[in-house]
């Protein structure tokens, strides 16, 4: 119960006096009590655990996440060697 | 392309991340995946068998339906079996073994077992159903509890006097400390829960890494967030740090949900709890406040006197606590598998016997 994939705010609507919404899945959708994430908007993503929106996935964050990957990336790259410490040449053999 | 998850499973990225560990790991270091979402990731992504030889990663006890007492199990076994009674639970609880039987066994031989996706669900089943008691079987960690909170705000909004809670809930970080306390703790890091922590916040795992001095690093659950996550506390344990480094910060935020945190709070009042496995820990469960007395099942039904019985044969108990391996077990994919499972570790896909049942 505790797995969860990100979901996309579709719709948002009331019901019996509480926040709900349509949560998009890559195309299935579902249902979930927004009352924790009250100003999410529809367009946001979200982690739904046991039908409750926990918290609004900060786009910002993710990208810098994918910023300080890509530069770990780059700075192995200057050096002339892959991660591995290989010449760079030879990199991608395990592809 | 899916957003915010295909770009967490690029294999080129997986590499990168994978050999900078090679590069960075110097020391034997063992680390605790807490959480069995994690646990899920790890064995089916292979993340295990792909890591320098010198990093052992031992798989934790957050399995809500793996650490639920047994007694706890036969207490919602006798109110399923009870007439007039609607139980329902996460569909995953239902094919637990109890000391003689399971709730499907129960459902298949007629008695009102649902499974519900959301605790709300049952709440309108209490609202359709006047004339039937409907229980809900509230297990889970951090992030189960808010929306238990809400299902019994919302009956006492609505005025239901025939909808319950058979209580179960527990929490990571006393559970932490008990692992860390242990006179033969070989556990120096956690990949600490990423759910968890988007409810509850940082606070309480700041003050186990100060405390017992072990790196934590709460990740998210694809295969590059567990290996970013890997590299941070490798670093720290090479540099002899130990603090806690966010790797889910999209999700995770320092103070938690404060929303989310307040429900639990107005509903829920911390108290000791027996875990599967590892045995009674203190304050380390939440259980109703006593003004909602009137919406706890054990309160309200007499239940007193039951006991439940472990399946002797399984060692999940040793498994929780990260002291052996699914594989280690001699009933493992003989007479224990997840079609017939002979202890909860089989049966949830949080579970680590189903979890290496599943590695492709
Ligand atoms: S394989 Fe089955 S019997 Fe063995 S520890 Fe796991 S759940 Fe228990």
């Amino acid at each position: 119960m505790c797995l969860a994939v990100p979901g996309k705010v579709v719709e948002i609507f009331e019901e019996n006096g509480l926040k709900m919404g349509h949560i998009d899945y890559a195309g299935a959708l579902s249902r979930a009590c927004l009352e924790y994430v009250p100003e999410i908007r529809v367009g946001e993503y979200t982690v739904v655990h046991a039908g409750f929106a926990l918290s609004i996935l900060d786009e910002e964050e993710a990208a810098k996440s994918f910023e300080a990957w890509r530069e770990l990336q780059e700075a192995a790259a200057r050096e002339g060697v892959d991660l591995f410490g290989r010449p760079l040449a030879d990199a991608g053999d395990e592809d | 392309m899916f957003k915010h998850l295909d770009e967490y499973r690029d294999p080129a990225l997986a590499r990168r991340l994978l050999a900078e560990i090679a590069g960075v790991a110097r020391g034997r270091w063992v680390i605790m995946e807490i959480c069995g979402g994690h646990t899920h990731a790890i064995i089916r992504h292979g993340i295990d068998l792909l890591l320098p030889e010198q990093l052992e990663l031992v798989h934790g006890p957050g399995c809500p339906v793996c650490v639920t007492p047994v007694g706890l199990i036969d207490k919602a076994l006798a109110l399923a079996r009870r007439p007039g009674v609607v139980f329902t639970s996460f569909g995953d609880m239902l094919r637990v073994p109890g000391s003689r039987e399971s709730l499907a066994q129960i459902r298949s031989r007629g008695g009102d077992v649902r499974p519900v996706y959301s605790p709300l669900e049952a709440v309108n089943l209490a609202a359709q159903n006047p004339d039937r008691q409907v229980v809900f079987f509230a297990v889970g960690f951090e992030t189960t509890a808010p929306g238990n909170a809400l299902a019994v705000q919302q009956a006492a909004r609505l005025e239901l006097t025939n909808f319950s809670l058979l209580v179960s809930h527990v929490l990571v970080p006393p559970a932490i400390s008990a692992l860390l306390a242990a006179p033969d703790n070989r556990i120096q890091a956690f990949l600490a829960p990423g759910h968890v922590c988007t409810v509850e916040g940082l606070e309480a795992y700041e003050a186990i890494a100060a405390r017992y001095r072990v790196p934590m690093v709460p990740a998210g659950f694809e295969p590059v967030d567990i290996l970013a996550a890997l590299l941070l506390l490798v670093r720290q344990l090479e540099e002899g740090r130990a603090g806690v480094e966010n790797e889910y910060r999209r999700s995770v935020r320092p103070e938690g949900n404060p929303a989310a945190r307040r429900a639990v709070e107005q509903v829920f009042e911390v108290c000791d709890r027996n875990w599967r496995g590892l045995g009674e820990i203190p304050a380390s469960g939440l259980r109703l406040r006593p003004e909602f007395a009137a919406f706890d099942a054990e309160n309200k039904f007499e239940l007193e006197g039951i006991e439940g019985r472990e399946a002797t044969m399984c060692i999940s108990g040793a498994i929780l606590r990260g002291e052996q391996k699914p594989p280690q077990c001699p009933a493992f994919g003989r007479e224990c598998t997840p079609a017939n499972p002979l202890g909860a570790t089989m049966v949830s896909n949080e579970g680590a016997c189903a979890a290496y049942m599943h590695r492709p």
